[in-house]
């Protein structure tokens, strides 16, 4: 109910000193601006870190091997060995919890970076003989032609999709550099697609723009990789965490292989999920930090409102003296105090409120016209349950802020708010 | 309609305790026109403010319209304050930053009357007061008289059966004070009880019965001594 009177009085006792009002206000306003602007900075820093890796297929993980480190049936420790495609084959009928298994081999006959030629142009490349499914673990945005096919790898094809910086330095400017051949450490492909990488933060030791994919299945022969896999790309099936895979497919490997059951360090492995949790923590932990301190800066602007009504209450001893004489009762008194105290804090925090989202989106602005993708820093914002949460947050506050001064008001007998001169 | 039964009273300050009231006799009834004179210190604004149940009590019974006023919650308090009781003050508190009709008005209010009634009714009572063209005067626009008129108003809004006035012409010239005292005669006359706090002779004999306290005990009414350890004392005043 809209109280005609109530608003009159508080518009009043806010007029009659409006420096005061002010200065108090500014203390809530800045307690919520700057809560609203660290929480925005924390998601800016968060979407930063998570943009490198958005469409990357989180719940995957790569297992590679290294050499065994227990003595285990008969053989030595130290012992080289490799994964080979039966290994494939047997990990997608025992484990019926994966959903891609990308088989990768790196590098040529040569070494693991090629050089690569076409005509007077050269550059050193990382080469991967890829299987389809490894688009769908780690997309790839095809700027031109396609990415290698089921056809490739079932005719091995001496085909080649090329990243971007490799198409840059191997053809010309306008030149279509599809169906034109280059030469990865003296055998000829034919370039079918080139590829810009999405996912920019992920990536085995070479800049994704300098990869050429081609597929497995000819890299095997074109390279003499012979029956090996150089990795396991693996990703879980929805709903599976890609640990309990990882697990139960390096168990099975070290059987297969005669490793030592326990011998960790003989299989080398990267699981994505696990990073992204590492990540997550930290940036769970900053929020808290924002949180905590966002609320101490709150705290104090609502102690300096708390503090303001008391001496409003003072001043006006008399005043209420002459209600309470009249026929108000304590909870009029009361609640006019506390409505007074909320009404001040939510508009001082209201505006906080807006004021904060107004600029981050400025920042936003800012951080697209110029480009957008600076590193550290991309798309600071607030939801809006943090805003509302921030906005319910400040009636609380306010509603204790009154609630001090409202007791000293009651307490003050009438008697004696009469006698206050 | 008042009753006091050996009602007694102390502050305490610090280690001292001051006996205010010292068992207190005394009944009114209703539609008297009462003044209670006494010098400072005598009890009478205690008397009157235990009366107002704006303070309470040691000892003894006060009752109000047959009812016990005692250990009361502020709540009830003030509800009952603002059904029997009208308050008139030596410096009027007004508030300040409304005006005359809102002044008036400001009972009903807490009686949850809507504005437009209230205002109604509290244009009535200024009307009264001959004070309808003054309405939206903020107080400090207005003459002591006036703005006791407008607190007159203001006590009577709720149909009181008591008015209290704690040296209502105390602020006032003498010409404004009879003034005044001729519209409490008027309330007077239309059945409500007015006690009159004073000290001043003339206003006093305005009325129809005349209370003295002395050192907290009741010293005589109407000039007739009533507590037989004050008969000794000299009385120096004509009564």
């Amino acid at each position: 109910m809209f109280d005609q009177d109530k608003w009159q009085e508080i518009f009043q006792t806010l007029k009659q000193n409006k420096l005061r009002t002010v200065l108090t206000a500014f203390g809530v306003f800045w307690g919520i601006f700057m809560l609203i602007i660290m929480l925005g900075a924390g998601n800016g820093l968060r979407n930063a870190v998570f943009y490198g890796f958005e469409n990357f297929a989180t719940n995957s993980a790569f297992t590679w091997t290294r050499r065994t480190t227990l003595p285990y049936q008969g053989f030595d420790r130290g012992r080289r060995w490799n994964f080979t495609t039966q290994d494939m084959i047997a990990l997608r009928e025992n484990i019926p919890e994966i959903k891609y298994l990308a088989p990768r081999l790196q590098g040529t006959s040569k070494g693991s970076i090629a050089k690569v030629t076409r005509g007077l142009k050269a550059g050193d490349y990382t080469i991967y003989g890829d299987y389809p499914d490894y688009a769908k673990i780690d997309p790839q945005k095809i700027l031109t032609g396609r990415f290698i096919n089921d056809y490739d790898i079932k005719y091995k094809r001496k085909v080649a999709v090329v990243g971007t910086r490799v198409r840059e330095v191997l053809f010309d400017k306008e030149e279509d550099p599809l169906s034109k051949y280059i030469d990865i450490d003296g055998v000829y492909f034919q370039v079918i697609g080139v590829f810009k990488p999405i996912n920019t933060k992920i990536s085995f030791g070479a800049n994704p723009e300098e990869l050429i994919y081609v597929p497995f299945t000819t890299s095997q022969i074109a390279f003499n990789h012979g029956d090996i896999v150089h990795y396991f790309a693996i990703t879980a099936k929805d709903g599976v965490p890609v640990s309990v895979v990882d697990k139960k497919s390096k168990a099975l490997l070290k059987q297969w292989h005669r490793i030592h059951p326990d011998d960790d360090r003989a299989i080398g492995g990267f699981d994505l999920e696990q990073e992204v949790k590492k990540v997550n923590g930290l940036f769970t932990g900053i929020n808290v930090l924002v949180w905590i301190v966002g609320i101490g800066t709150l705290m104090a602007g609502v102690i300096g409102v708390s503090n303001i009504m008391l001496i409003v209450v003072k001043e006006r001893t008399k005043e209420i003296g002459i209600k309470r004489a009249i026929g108000a009762q304590p909870e009029t008194i009361i609640g006019q105090i506390i409505l007074e105290s909320v009404f001040l804090t939510a508009v001082a925090g209201f505006a906080g409120l807006t004021i904060g989202v107004w600029l981050l989106e400025l920042i936003n602005m800012a951080l697209t016209a110029s480009g957008g993708n600076s590193g550290a820093f991309r798309n600071p914002e607030v939801n809006f349950g943090i805003a509302f949460t921030a906005l319910v947050i400040i009636v609380v506050s306010g509603a204790f802020a009154g609630l001090l001064p409202a007791q000293r008001a009651i307490s003050i007998k009438p008697i004696d708010a009469l006698r206050d001169e | 309609m008042i009753r006091f039964e050996n009602l007694h009273k102390s502050y305490i300050t610090g280690s001292n305790k001051l006996h205010v009231l010292k068992g207190i006799n005394l009944e009114i009834k209703e539609g008297e026109l009462i003044s209670i004179m006494g010098s400072s210190g005598s009890g009478k604004s205690t008397l009157l403010n235990i009366t107002g149940i704006l303070d309470n009590y040691d000892e003894g019974s006060y009752y109000l319209d047959n009812m016990l006023i005692s250990n009361m919650s502020e709540k009830k308090a003030a509800m009952l304050r603002n059904k029997y009781i009208g308050f008139v003050f030596q410096s009027f508190n007004l508030i300040s930053f409304k005006n005359a009709l809102e002044n008036v008005a400001l009972p009903l209010y807490y009686q949850k009357v809507s504005r437009k009634k209230r205002n109604l009714i509290a244009m009535e009572y200024l009307e009264k007061m001959g004070l309808k063209e003054w309405a939206h005067h903020m107080p400090n626009e207005l003459s002591g008289g006036q703005k006791q008129r407008v607190a007159i108003a203001r006590s009577l809004i709720t149909r009181p059966k008591v008015i209290l006035a704690d040296e209502p012409t105390g602020a006032l010239d003498t010409s404004t004070s009879y003034e005044v005292m001729e519209i409490f005669k008027e309330i007077n006359q239309s059945g409500i009880t007015v006690i009159i706090v004073t000290h001043e002779d003339d206003i006093a004999h305005r009325t129809n019965k005349i209370i003295r306290l002395r050192d907290g005990l009741i010293e005589s009414i109407n000039g007739e001594l009533v507590n037989p350890e004050f008969v000794e004392t000299e009385i120096s005043e004509h009564v």
